[in-house]
């Protein structure tokens, strides 16, 4: 193993916070005929970063979007298995998948800041879910910009447009607009990917300091950044004609390490992929 | 510094014929389309000059106040007048009905075929709005006077169903395809990423819709919205068969009306060349032209403000 590991110490973490917050149980995901994963089962830990690491097309983005259901919006998914968010399964019929959203979020690979004032983009979630006064809306966009360590660079331009700001403080804008809506979980989908490397440094240290509050999943290309953040590590892989296979699921120091999976060590020594 | 002469080779020589074949072929294109472009503009000035020139002179007679503010429509009386305040009233009372009638209905189904149809849906909802649009406009007349006057005559226990509103819910119907069409590929070209962003934030179909979709797409429902008010500026047939034909000021929308196309288009038949009644209707046309100009110079601004405000 050559990749140096600079691991965060989880031991010192309150271990009653760490229960399992997301489950997969059995998943198989289709786009029409396309089988996009197949029979997935894991078990995300509360207050924690996991990574899903492998090669284009394996269906780590899928896997994400599993978990806010965001698959629902591509026409043609269909979902086998369960996915649980604190026991609950999230794909019953009963389930309000605006509010699933608004526990769940998720950061996108390109910054995807609205059209609209660096105000208006953070207080987009919190107005939708019924915040009217504006002081209140201030405040949580103060608070959210702060936490995504955004707000001393944009206090003075909270009227401009997101889209004027720069790439990594775009994807910082959205991680704000997340963040107001106070989500259990963030999603991110290779949010660094667009990025250059200080401002994936910043976000790094962004995510490290939300995973205190956050379950946090990400979904990256970097196997350097998945050994920097994350606390546990998926592995998945694209077989010839079978996409969508987890191959291993553990710590981050064990998979980075001491891989079980003769496929999973040929992937982080750069074998292949 | 010696210069050498050095004789080109054959293959250089056909070479720079090849260039010079490529440069006259380049030359002849462009000037194609600068003529083209020419044309437009000589066409353009072409129908300001006959407009001015056949319907100015008519100020002559009737002063351009008396002219636009007056109530009374004589052509043949003696002397004759000439006020067009009925047309020109009647046209910005069914132009506003239709528009208001016709936009939301627009938009809303825009949203649904951009937004909330699944695909089969769509594939048969949208060539049928596009057979819409194909339908000539005397049949809209026809469809006008056989199913909605009767309708509009009862429902407001008129005299005659013939009249501005019969024509405006007419004018909407004819103005819907192209408000829907033009919106929805406005709302289309709304980038994925906004919309995933709404959804993700726990927002609703709706929420996503009426927050980020129309507001994104507003120069596009702009246009679509002014083209809309376009055709129904501009529309003739289905007003001259459904609007009543009547020449007072109209005081209600359910009064019959005559427009300033429907006007043109009755009048000119009897009109002598050169005559007054010419003149007049030609100024009538000028005015019209003035009244389209206008709104392609509103749209455009509203369009470039919108544009600014989204570039900031």
């Amino acid at each position: 193993m050559n990749i140096k590991l600079n691991m965060p110490d989880i031991s010192t973490r309150p271990a009653d916070k760490c229960v399992t917050k997301l489950k997969a149980e059995g998943v198989n995901l289709y786009y029409g005929s396309f089988q996009a994963l197949r029979n997935i089962t894991l078990d995300i830990p509360s207050c924690s970063i996991t990574a899903i690491i492998g090669p284009s097309g394996c269906g780590k983005s899928s896997l994400l979007r599993l978990f806010n259901r965001m698959n629902d919006l591509i026409h043609g998914a269909r979902l086998e298995g369960n996915v649980e968010l604190d026991g609950t399964p999230i794909y019953s019929p009963k389930i309000d998948v605006a509010e699933l959203r608004k526990r769940v979020g998720m950061v996108f690979q390109k910054p995807n800041p609205f059209p609209m004032s660096v105000f208006e983009n953070v207080a987009y979630g919190p107005k939708r879910h019924g915040i009217k006064s504006r002081g209140e809306l201030e405040e949580i966009v103060e608070k959210s910009l702060r936490h995504a360590a955004l707000w001393d660079e944009v206090k003075d331009k909270l009227g401009q447009s997101g889209l004027a700001l720069s790439g990594g403080q775009q994807q910082r804008l959205c991680i704000a607009r997340v963040l107001a809506v106070e989500p259990e979980v963030i999603l991110m989908d290779e949010p660094c990917s667009a990025l250059d490397p200080v401002a994936t440094l910043k976000i790094e240290d962004l995510m490290r300091s939300l995973s205190e509050d956050y379950t946090i999943i990400i979904v990256t290309h970097n196997m350097q950044q998945a050994a920097r953040v994350s606390d546990t590590a998926a592995f998945m892989m694209m077989e010839p004609d079978r996409a969508g296979v987890l191959v291993e699921y553990g710590p981050t120091a064990q998979l980075f390490t001491n891989p079980k999976d003769k496929r999973t060590e040929d992937y982080i020594t750069g074998r292949f992929g | 510094m010696l210069q050498q002469n050095v004789a080109p080779t054959a293959a250089e020589v056909s070479n720079r014929g090849l260039k010079r074949r490529l440069r006259l072929g380049e030359r002849f294109i462009e000037g194609w389309i600068f003529l083209a472009g020419l044309l437009a503009i000589v066409v353009l000035l072409g129908i300001i000059f006959i407009l001015l020139k056949e319907g100015l002179p008519i100020f002559t007679h009737t002063p351009p106040w008396e002219f636009l503010f007056g109530t009374k429509w004589y052509p043949v009386s003696d002397p004759p007048t000439f006020g067009i305040a009925p047309f020109f009233v009647s046209t910005l009372m069914i132009t506003l009905i239709s528009t208001v009638v016709a936009v939301p209905i627009g938009v809303a189904c825009a949203a649904y075929l951009s937004e909330v149809a699944p695909p089969k849906v769509n594939d048969i909802v949208k060539p049928i709005i596009e057979i819409l649009a194909g339908i000539p406009s005397v049949m809209m007349g026809f469809i006008g006077l056989a199913l909605l006057s009767p309708f509009v005559q009862s429902l407001f226990h008129l005299n005659t169903g013939l009249c501005g509103l019969t024509a405006a819910i007419m004018l909407s119907l004819m103005s819907l395809p192209i408000i829907v069409s033009v919106s929805e590929d406005a709302m289309h070209a709304v980038p994925r990423e906004f919309k995933e962003a709404s959804y993700a934030l726990g927002a609703t179909k709706w929420e996503t819709i009426w927050h980020v979709c129309i507001p994104s797409a507003l120069s596009g429902i702009a246009a679509a919205v002014m083209l809309g008010v376009g055709r129904a500026i501009g529309e003739t047939m289905t007003v001259l068969m459904v609007a009543g034909g009547a020449l007072a000021v109209p005081a209600s929308p359910t009064d019959p009306m005559t427009t300033m196309t429907s006007a043109i288009a009755s009048g000119i038949g009897n009109a002598v060349r050169g005559g007054l009644q010419y003149q007049a209707l030609f100024a009538v046309g000028l005015i019209l032209f003035i009244l389209t100009l206008a709104v392609n110079i509103i749209a455009e601004r509203v369009l470039e403000r919108q544009k600014r405000k989204f570039a900031r």
